[in-house]
């Protein structure tokens, strides 16, 4: 045992060495605290972190269809299956309308650029959960994580979409009528939008179920349910009146009527204030959701 | 006059009890619920075990901890397990936040808590070289610069672009850790990483991390293993129950930490709290040095035997337990390993032991040990089954060479052992 008068001449020399010749920087390059500004998302740090970011996206590429049979097929089967069962449920049993569009293209429209924006979603909320173990062992700028979700699934949707441009031109070819226009050029934007609100609620969520495991539940069922909240499956105009306000509330409403009418022209309703709208949404949903995300980052280890 | 590069001051760490174990909403509302009530929280396990400072709810795994490193310093931290080092590493590498308290870094700090974090089971062996490097913080040019001094030293060059999950365990581990090998930074923080692997790779791992030393980078260096902290660093801190007790040169340090704890003069026991649960049945009591009357005591002499006896109560039968003691020099180096069924009719007579209470006593000889400070631990396992109860750093005792052949002269002898050898000279 070490005598307390031992202890005290050790804590003594330890001060003495403190002061002894020691200079500290004028300014340090990282101070660790335990709170930070709440809207300092350290983008800086982000934008270091790209090469990381690309690491990421290859990995998530490479590596999904790894020991699969059909490998990187699968991103056509997806949206190929998805749009031939809506097409035989919805337009050939239940005979929803189709506003006058081809009902093949109609259904792949909108089955393409939702499966975008519920990739995004689905996976930016199993941020967390699914990286605690590399997050718990050594620090990058955790947004890495999502952004690289975000761009993965961009070259998804692109795979996605160069096929439903084969099937329009299939089609076209076939003597529909199909009315592309100058709104082709939004696309972009849309895509901006829809990555933004994947992000934003993805992060929420995944901020949220480091405590409540119960939302990651929710999200992957409520995510297919919004879906009938859009104009997917039904046109706006054959929506019941009354019920009209959900659909035009919901902030991919705009996404997908957009992006079909730009593709096919016919019956969509397109409008910038709704465009907006969204754009509005997906603002305020990244904002709360960055907050969110950057209070749990800083401790979430110790409650995974 | 060197540089400060890590100050931190009155770091602080609690975490909240209770309120962890809960992860679905419905429990935190039945606990809220409770408490709405006055009773006490529902899910709290009972008798649930806590280690180091509780207030309350909340456990204080680090203390108003402040240290300051300078420029090229090598600084080893050592603590009994729950004193809070892998708190402070956690906070150093910025993977979690400390409740109060700030670490102020100057330059680029990099954190090895484990090798491989990030390793993709499906990707290659190049490819993984690459995300983990960036994982760690290293740019895409500097990887591809340092790619084929990484691949050298890794040894698996012919299955580069095999997915990792077809190497074994050992060619995982050297990849992993040629890549945090390469790793430049300024300061280093780093864990027991070398515990893995086989003896010829952890002596290459500690070779590379003494070149880095010289290099006057920083390091801070984890670790459980006494030989390691004296041979990497010069000085240590050491951590108890969250607070930093001592800083001091890595003797003094090691030399604290080992006669620190409940292990009196000659006696080491074991109270419920410091028992990790999942020794069960396994109950360590005691380990005693005992002179060769029998008594107690802290220094043996090396011309006289001695004994070590490990006291201890099984809950239930066990099978294929062995006893097993380890005697390592102050300085870390291993002298022995010694287990209480060696003997082909011990082994035989005990395949298994009931419940009960036992001591395993072990008689070494006369003229054995050379003079110095030793270490003694003990383990407690069935042969690849489970190992039960381990405490490497149990007890430390002095063996004093008065009187061992050569103490004529007075200058020290090397080596570990002392034995009375028969010599015989000839003229010719």
């Amino acid at each position: 045992m070490v005598s307390p008068v031992w202890k005290v001449t050790m804590l003594k020399a330890m001060m003495a060495r403190s002061e002894e010749g020691q200079k500290e920087p004028k300014k340090w390059d990282m101070v660790i605290g335990p709170e930070r500004n709440l809207f300092d998302l350290r983008l800086r740090d982000l934008w270091h972190a790209r090469d990381l970011i690309f690491l990421f996206v290859r990995r998530d590429f490479v590596s999904v269809y790894k020991q699969t049979i059909l490998g990187p097929l699968w991103y056509l089967i997806q949206p190929l299956l998805t749009t031939i069962i809506f097409t035989f449920i919805f337009g050939n049993i239940a005979k929803l309308p189709t506003d006058g569009l081809p009902q093949f293209l109609f259904y792949m429209s909108g089955t393409v650029v939702w499966s975008y924006f519920a990739t995004c979603i689905g996976k930016t909320s199993d941020t967390f959960i699914t990286n605690s173990g590399l997050f718990g062992k050594v620090y990058f700028p955790r947004l890495a994580v999502p952004v690289s979700i975000l761009i993965s699934s961009l070259i998804a949707f692109a795979i996605q979409f160069i096929f439903f441009l084969g099937f329009m031109g299939y089609f076209a070819l076939q003597g529909s009528v199909l009315h592309p226009n100058w709104w082709i050029l939004m696309t972009p934007v849309l895509l901006m939008i829809m990555a933004g609100l994947g992000l934003g609620f993805g992060i929420i969520v995944s901020s949220l179920t480091t405590k409540y495991r119960d939302l990651r539940f929710l999200v992957q069922f409520g995510v297919q349910l919004v879906m009938y909240a859009t104009p997917v499956i039904l046109p706006i105009s054959s929506f019941p009146k009354r019920f009209q306000w959900i659909i035009l509330a919901n902030p991919m409403t705009p996404i997908v009527e957009i992006f079909r009418y730009a593709f096919l022209g016919g019956a969509g309703t397109v409008n910038l204030p709704d465009l907006a709208y969204s754009f509005g949404f997906m603002l305020v949903a990244v904002i709360i959701g960055g907050v969110i995300f950057n209070r749990v980052e800083a401790t979430f280890m110790d409650t995974v | 006059m060197s540089d400060l590069v890590i100050s931190a001051e009155n770091v602080s760490k609690a975490y909240r009890l209770g309120q962890i174990t809960s992860g679905t909403l419905s429990d935190d509302l039945k606990i809220w619920w409770a408490k709405a009530r006055g009773k006490p929280n529902p899910l709290l396990k009972i008798g649930q075990e806590v280690h180091g400072n509780v207030e309350g709810e909340t456990l204080w795994a680090l203390k108003e901890v402040s240290f300051t490193v300078e420029q090229g310093n090598v600084l080893g931290i050592i603590g009994r397990n729950g004193a809070g080092k892998s708190t402070i590493l956690k906070i150093l590498s910025r993977v979690t936040a400390p409740t109060s308290g700030f670490v102020k870094i100057q330059g680029r700090i990099a954190s090895l808590l484990e090798v491989g974090t990030g390793f993709h089971p499906d990707l290659t062996g190049r490819e993984n070289i690459y995300l983990n490097g960036a994982i760690l913080g290293m740019k895409r040019a500097e990887i591809d610069r340092k790619f084929d001094e990484i691949l050298d030293f890794s040894e698996v060059e012919q299955f580069i672009d095999t997915p990792v999950k077809r190497y074994s365990s050992g060619m995982y581990v050297r990849l992993a850790f040629a890549v945090a090998a390469h790793l430049e930074p300024e300061i280093l923080v780093v864990d027991e990483v070398l515990a893995v692997g086989d003896a010829e790779f952890q002596r290459k791992c500690l070779g590379k991390m003494s070149d880095v030393a010289q290099q006057g980078r920083t390091v801070l260096f984890v670790s459980h293993n006494m030989s390691s902290i004296l041979r990497l660093t010069r000085e240590t801190i050491v951590l108890e129950k969250g607070h930093l007790v001592l800083r001091a040169s890595s003797a003094e340090a090691v030399d604290y930490y080992l006669s620190a704890g409940n292990a009196r003069a000659g006696e080491r026991t074991w109270e419920e709290s410091e028992i990790p649960p999942n020794a069960e049945p396994y109950h360590p009591i005691a380990l005693r040095l005992l002179d060769k009357s029998g008594k107690v005591v802290e220094t043996v002499r090396s011309v006289e035997p001695f004994s070590v006896e490990a006291e201890y109560s099984l809950s239930a039968p066990l099978t294929g337990l062995r006893i097993g003691l380890y005697i390592n020099s102050a300085r870390g180096d291993q002298v022995l390993t010694t287990f209480d069924i060696d003997d082909a009719s011990r082994f035989e007579e005990y395949t298994s032991r009931s419940a009960g209470h036992y001591v395993s006593r072990c008689k070494f000889p006369a003229d054995f040990l050379n003079g110095g400070r030793y270490i003694l631990g003990v383990n407690a396992s069935s042969y690849r089954i489970r190992r039960y109860f381990m405490d490497e750093q149990a007890l430390a005792f002095n063996v004093s060479s008065l009187g061992a052949p050569g103490s004529q002269w007075s200058e020290p002898r090397s080596g570990a052992i002392r034995p009375r050898l028969e010599w015989q000279i000839e003229q010719r």
